[in-house]
């Protein structure tokens, strides 16, 4: 449904508009700017990440167990908080606000680190802050990313801020090492130049990204009826209410075949496990798996969004997920060696660089303007949240059948996945519905999971 | 911002962005600069050898980061902690865990670059290079058998974990035959017997080895579901048993008839361990008179004495560890041996 709206939108804008199509071809200000701000904010957090294992258990003596312990602690944390972040970014369009609010506690996070010392509870409160500036930063960026940008132009426009992000992803940790290297591991030393990087992203943000009032509104005409039909058409968010964005049939759609897909996405870390069980190649390589994955991910990530843009989301999007599928064939095959290495990373980058970026394009013009941030909020949250429950299940498969049986049962479910999501993503036939939700006109479709609205359900 | 008109304001900010930025990178370079010049060049070459009669660690006071030795009088209770203190002699090789016995030292290190590596580099008795393995991850915990023969090791690495769950973390434990250079890298897939039963689970990690005098036998802790055993292994058979649950990181007295490790006694993450002394005739356990929370791989220095490393009580950004000793029978109280010291090894 949303799909026909948004060519719709598209082939409307190139035939009319000999303005917006000169501009088509080049990504907005506001765009790059938040491409910047997170290049640089993912350098910051991305040095500290590398070191902090270490510097808990070799510069503090403390034990690996709480370490671990700590790690884990508030990664289940974020998914509220950042319900909380789209909804209060939305109330009255402060997206800048609250994702500048983000970005700052996060970069201050490092003062925590260095002011805590030796403290457990010092460093405690240190992790907790910085994930809690994520949780709430993610979903007002993306939302002020769709905000700037022509409908046609989104996908592009998540692909070349993805590529930035990914790319300080890749810098953090070669410069954590390297002050590492040069002052004889002196932690502080990480923590202040992570502080200083941090500082700057929140700088550019407040110099370079337009806020509610210097914004335009989207290039693009008012948003189409389908995409705000009966109760969204009411300007002003209402407390509580995000999940109500679920009732509208096309966002539905987008969160189901998501979560769907999401629930059999069995997670980086067990695929590097196997490729390394698979290889037996020297361990001191084990940690660089990561870094070819994203290498990857950061040079298609623009040319996959530009044909997202071109064939539709839903296309690449689906084969994304058709090439994670890859990835596991590859592992339950007998290849071995250097094809496998390459193919596995290979896939994995695409599946990235195809799908992380477009399903926010996706998911754009099913969302109002004044209810996008908590919109992707909730996508993002559904998909998180499937994805843990994907990691849970692989793991017990493999404790139970065996590391094959396991991948088999991957192989299986994230099959039936992608068919359902073709399903779910479906281009509509009909013209979109303009009545009420509560007609439920897509009762006819398959059963939407319900995953993904649940466990959010007390909390937002 | 929008009364200025666009031109200007945008050039303002970037102005404004620029000198911060020069301020912000001004920080950044002073700042490591001044560690790059704090920073002690490193050296790995030792001023002394292993001999016998001394009580070998990795020293955090003078030449940090490098193994350093005092003189083992009086083993037990009487020596006082001054004068063990001005008798160290230190630079010896550089490592972050350290252990020796039988004219053998094993010194897990860490080599900055990008990315970090670690080693084992297994040294001989005048402590220089015999042997160097690559390794992935947080060096742990080192042990060498009576002998000398035996070497085994265990690091840390995040990340990969697949348990899912609250930890992050999982261990690699290696075993290396120094007679036959025969090293075994991971040695999870081990058949492990628990309650009479083969066990099968991807999520097993195992740490903490320590090898009997026949360099056949060994104990170790194995964690799997969120429990920990203790396991007696056999090289030959190369197969495992489990004995008991709940400890870890286990040390075989030089007698053989004991085992020291640390029992796990509250749940969460505060102050989790104390140290225990298990009897292998009778399999009973006794607490240690330390109350404190050790998080260590005890070492005995004879068959009454049990050293390890407890975090120094300054409190602030430091915690240096301090190497202390308490008897095993359960009597008496902890004393401090080595301030600023980890990693303790006496080697007899």
């Amino acid at each position: 449904m949303y799909l026909a709206t948004t060519d719709a939108v598209a082939t409307a804008a190139k035939r009319g508009r000999t303005r917006r199509r000169r501009t088509r071809g080049r990504v907005t200000g506001p765009v790059l700017a938040l491409g910047a701000v997170s290049l640089v904010t993912d350098i910051s957090s991305e040095m500290v990440a590398a070191v902090l294992p270490l510097y808990f258990v070799l510069g503090l003596g403390l034990s690996p167990l709480a370490f671990g312990f700590l790690d884990g602690l508030y990664n289940g944390a974020t998914a509220v908080v950042r319900l909380l972040g789209g909804y209060a970014a939305d109330r009255g369009g402060r997206h800048k606000l609250v994702a500048g609010s983000g970005y700052l506690l996060s970069a201050l996070s490092r003062l925590g680190l260095l002011l805590a010392g030796g403290a457990t509870a010092g460093i405690g409160a240190a992790i907790a802050a910085d994930r809690l500036g994520k949780g709430v930063r993610t979903a007002p960026r993306d939302a002020l990313i769709s905000l700037s940008s022509p409908p046609d132009g989104l996908g592009r426009a998540f692909g070349v801020h993805r590529a930035m992000d990914t790319t300080g992803a890749l810098l953090g940790p070669l410069a954590a090492f390297a002050l590492l290297w040069i002052t004889a591991d002196a932690y502080d030393v990480v923590f202040v130049v992570s502080f200083c990087f941090g500082l700057f992203g929140v700088l550019l943000l407040v110099a370079f990204v337009p806020g509610r009032e210097a914004r335009p509104a989207p290039p693009a005409a008012p948003a189409p009826p389908a995409s705000r039909p009966g109760p969204l058409a009411r300007p002003r968010p209402r407390p509580r209410k995000a999940l109500t964005l679920l009732r509208v049939p096309a966002f539905r759609r987008v969160c189901a075949a998501a979560a769907l897909l999401g629930a059999a996405t069995v997670g980086d870390a067990f695929l590097y496990l196997l490729l390394q069980r698979r290889l037996d190649f020297a361990e001191s390589w084990f940690p660089l798996l990561p870094l070819g994955t994203a290498a990857v991910y950061l040079l298609l990530a623009v040319p996959a969004g530009r044909l997202a843009d071109r064939v539709g989301r839903r296309v690449p999007f689906l084969a994304g997920h058709g090439a994670l599928l890859a990835a596991y064939l590859l592992l339950l095959l007998p290849t071995g060696g250097r094809p496998l290495l390459v193919g596995v990373l290979l896939a994995l980058g695409v599946f990235y660089a195809t799908t992380d970026g477009v399903l926010m394009a996706l998911a754009t013009p099913c969302l109002p303007a004044e209810r996008r941030a908590s919109g992707m909020a909730v996508l993002q949250t559904g998909q998180a949240l499937s994805r843990l429950v994907a990691a849970a299940g692989f793991g017990a498969a493999w404790t139970l059948w065996g590391v094959g049986a396991a991948l088999a049962c991957a192989v299986l479910a994230l099959t039936v996945a992608v068919a359902g999501a073709t399903v779910l993503l479906r281009p509509a036939e009909r013209p979109p519905v303009a009545g009420p939700p509560r007609e439920r006109p897509d009762s006819a479709g398959p059963p939407a999971p319900t995953a993904p609205a649940k466990p959010p359900e007390g909390t937002a | 911002m929008t009364l200025t008109p666009p031109e200007a304001s945008t050039r303002l900010r970037v102005i404004a962005v620029v000198a911060a930025a020069a301020l912000l990178a001004a920080v950044a370079v002073t700042y490591t600069v001044r560690a790059v010049q704090r920073a002690e060049p490193a050296s790995s070459s030792s001023e002394f050898a292993l001999d016998r009669g001394h009580l070998y660690f990795r020293s955090t006071q003078e030449g940090a980061g490098r193994v350093a030795r005092v003189p083992m009088t009086g083993t037990s209770t009487s020596t006082s902690t001054s004068t063990s203190t001005s008798h160290r002699t230190p630079n010896g090789p550089s490592c972050e865990r350290f252990y020796a016995a039988g004219g053998t030292a094993l010194c897990l290190l860490r080599r900055p670059g990008i990315p970090p590596k670690s080693y084992a580099v297994v040294l001989d008795e005048r402590l220089r290079e015999k042997r160097r393995v690559a390794l992935t991850g947080i060096p742990n915990r080192a042990r060498v058998s009576a002998s000398g023969r035996m070497l085994s090791w265990t690091m840390f690495t995040t990340g990969d974990s697949y348990a899912g769950g609250g930890s992050s973390f999982s261990t690699r434990t290696s075993i290396l035959d120094t007679r036959t250079g025969y090293l075994i890298k991971n040695m999870e897939e081990i058949p492990l017997t628990v309650d009479g039963r083969r066990y099968h689970s991807p999520d097993v990690n195992y740490w903490g080895v320590t090898f009997a005098r026949d360099d056949n036998r060994f104990y170790a802790t194995v964690s799997t579901k969120g429990r920990t055993y203790l396991v007696e292994g056999d090289m030959r058979k190369w197969s495992a048993r489990a004995l008991r649950q709940n400890a870890e990181c286990p040390s075989l007295s030089p007698d053989n008839t004991r085992i020291a490790f640390k029992k796990r006694v509250r749940g969460g993450t505060k102050d989790p361990w104390r140290l225990y002394v298990l009897d292998l005739r009778t399999m009973r356990e006794h607490p240690l008179a330390e109350h404190r929370n050790v998080d260590d791989q005890a070492a005995w220095l004879d068959d009454k004495t049990l050293a390890y490393a407890l975090p120094g009580r300054d409190g602030g950004g430091t915690r240096k560890p301090d190497i202390w000793t308490v008897r095993a029978d359960g009597t008496g109280h902890p004393e401090l041996r080595v301030p600023g010291g980890s990693s303790p090894a006496a080697v007899r």
